[in-house]
C-alpha cells in the first residue's frame, strides 16, 4: 500500500470508526494499568517529600495533567492545520474534542496547582510566570471553544477554529515568552518556584507512569470524543444508519 | 479602499469618537473607584492606561468589517482581482488612523488626568502608537473570525484579549521603565518587533479568517 493510499484511507471516517473500535479494550486496559498503578505507587508507596510532607503528592496529578494540556493545544492545531490544508474530513472533526479536552486538562492543572499552593506557599494563586501562562493558555482553549459554539454550520466553526488554533499556536511562544520577561522584571521574589533539579528516583518513577497514564488517557478520551463526534457528522450516510439500526435490533 | 474607509470615518464622527470618549470615561473611572490620591493614581497610571487603551481598541475592532459585510462590500472585495490580504491591510491602516492614533495623541490627558509622572510622557506615545497598530492588527483576525457571528462582540473580546496580552506587557513596561527614570528603548524595540511581527502575518490569517466567516 503505497503512502497516499494510507493517507486517503486514514482520512476517512468510517475506516477510522471500525479501526478504532479494536483498539480501543486495548488503549482502555492500558490507560487503567497505568493509571491505577501510578495512583497506588505515587500515592502509596513513594517516599513523602523532606520539606512538603505527603502535600506533595499532589504532583502525580498536577505535572502530567499540565503536560497533556500543552500538548494538547498542539494536537489541536496541527488537526487544524491538516484539516484546513488537506481538507481532511478526520482532521477536523479531532478538533472540536481536543479543544475540550485540553480545556479540562489545562483547568485541572490550574485548580490541583491552586490545591497545592495553599499548604506549600500559604496562598492559593501568585502570578506567577508559569502559572500566569498557564491561565493565558485556558483562555486561549475557551476562545477556540467559544467560538466553535457560535457558528451554526459545523463545518464552518471547524474551519474558524483551526485558523483561531494556528494564530493561538504561533503566539504562544511569543506570549509565553514576554510573560516570562514581565515576571523577572517584577521580581516579587517571595516565592522560588524552579522545579526541584534532583527529584528522587523513587518519587520519580511514579511520575513517569503517571505522565504516560495521562498520555494514554487522553489518547482513549480523544479518539472517543471522536468516535462521537464522526457518529454526529456521518449520521446521514449509509454506514452510520446500519451500525445504529443493527444496534437497535 | 483606505481612501473610502477614511472618507466613511470622517462621515460618521460619532462612531469614531466613541472609543475615545469610552477612553476618557473610565479614566474618571478609576479615581473614583480607588483613590483621588496623587501618589497613589501615578503608581497605577501607566498600566491603566495601557488596559484602557486595549479595552478601547477591542470596542472599536468590532466595527472593523461589520459595515462592509452588512452592505455587501466583503463579498465584492472577495471576488476583487486585487489580494484580499491588501484590502484588509488597508482597512486595518484605516482603522488606526480614525482609532489609534487619536487614542495615542490623547493620551497625555490622560496622564495628566491620573497624574502620571513627566518622564513617562514621551514613553506612553511611543508605546501607544507602536501598540495601538499591532492591535489593530490582533483585532482584525478576531473581527474577520466573528463577523458572520451575530452578536460577536463579546466573542471577539474572548478570542482576542489573550492574543493582546504580549503588547499590553511590553507597552505598559515601556512607560513604566521611563517614569523609574530606566532606559526603555529596548522594550519599545520589542514593541515594534511585535508590531513588524504582526504586519507580517495578520492581514493573511484575517484575509483567510474573513473567507472561512463568509463562506464557511
Amino acid at each position: 500500500m503505497t503512502f497516499t493510499q494510507w493517507f486517503h484511507r486514514l482520512g476517512s471516517p468510517r475506516w477510522f470508526y471500525q479501526a478504532s473500535g479494536k483498539w480501543l479494550p486495548w488503549l482502555a486496559a492500558a490507560t487503567l494499568i497505568l493509571l491505577v498503578a501510578g495512583l497506588v505507587w505515587g500515592l502509596g508507596f513513594a517516599p513523602a517529600d523532606a520539606k512538603q510532607g505527603n502535600s506533595f503528592r499532589i504532583i502525580y496529578i498536577h505535572v502530567p495533567a499540565a503536560f497533556l494540556a500543552l500538548a494538547g493545544y498542539y494536537v489541536m492545531a496541527v488537526a487544524g492545520a491538516i484539516g484546513l490544508i488537506w481538507k481532511m474530513k478526520l482532521a477536523e472533526m479531532a478538533m472540536r474534542p481536543a479543544a475540550t479536552l485540553g480545556a479540562a486538562l489545562t483547568f485541572i492543572s490550574l485548580f490541583t496547582g491552586a490545591l497545592w499552593g495553599k499548604p506549600t506557599w500559604g496562598t492559593y494563586w501568585v502570578w506567577d510566570a508559569r502559572i500566569t501562562s498557564m491561565l493565558v493558555l485556558f483562555f486561549l482553549y475557551l476562545g477556540v471553544i467559544a467560538l466553535h459554539y457560535a457558528y451554526t454550520s459545523r463545518d464552518a466553526a471547524t474551519r474558524a477554529g483551526a485558523v483561531l488554533a494556528l494564530v493561538g499556536t504561533v503566539n504562544i511562544p511569543i506570549i509565553y515568552k514576554s510573560v516570562d520577561w514581565w515576571y523577572t522584571l517584577h521580581q516579587p521574589a517571595t516565592i522560588k518556584l524552579t522545579e526541584a533539579p534532583t527529584m528522587h528516583p523513587a518519587m520519580f518513577q511514579p511520575l513517569v507512569v503517571m505522565i504516560l497514564g495521562f498520555y494514554c488517557f487522553y489518547a482513549l478520551a480523544l479518539i472517543l470524543g471522536l468516535r462521537a463526534e464522526i457518529l454526529h457528522r456521518e449520521r446521514r450516510t449509509r454506514w452510520v444508519r446500519e451500525l445504529i439500526g443493527e444496534d437497535a435490533v | 479602499m483606505l481612501v473610502r474607509d477614511l472618507r466613511l470615518a470622517n462621515r460618521r464622527r460619532g462612531d469614531m469618537a466613541n472609543p475615545l470618549i469610552f477612553f476618557v470615561m473610565v479614566a474618571t473611572l478609576v479615581p473614583l473607584g480607588v483613590s483621588p490620591e496623587a501618589t497613589r493614581l501615578a503608581v497605577m497610571a501607566p498600566g491603566i492606561i495601557w488596559v484602557m487603551a486595549l479595552l478601547a481598541s477591542l470596542l472599536s475592532a468590532e466595527s472593523l468589517f461589520a459595515g462592509d459585510y452588512r452592505d455587501g462590500t466583503l463579498e465584492q472585495a472577495l471576488v476583487a482581482p486585487q489580494p484580499l490580504w491588501v484590502l484588509v491591510l488597508a482597512k486595518i491602516t484605516a482603522h488606526w488612523l480614525v482609532m489609534g492614533l487619536p487614542l495615542t495623541l490623547m493620551s497625555p490627558l490622560l496622564g495628566i488626568m491620573l497624574s502620571l509622572p513627566p518622564a513617562g510622557y514621551p514613553a506612553l506615545l511611543a508605546s501607544l502608537a507602536l501598540g495601538t497598530a499591532a492591535l489593530s492588527l490582533l483585532g482584525a483576525i478576531g473581527a474577520a473570525l466573528t463577523v458572520a457571528i451575530r452578536r460577536g462582540g463579546l466573542l471577539l473580546s474572548l478570542i482576542v484579549m489573550p492574543l493582546y496580552m504580549p503588547v499590553l506587557i511590553f507597552g505598559a513596561s515601556a512607560v513604566q521603565q521611563a517614569v523609574d527614570g530606566m532606559a526603555y528603548g529596548g522594550t519599545l524595540a520589542v514593541l515594534g518587533a511585535l508590531l513588524a511581527f504582526a504586519v507580517m502575518l495578520s492581514p493573511f490569517a484575517a484575509a483567510g479568517a474573513l473567507r472561512v466567516g463568509l463562506h464557511g
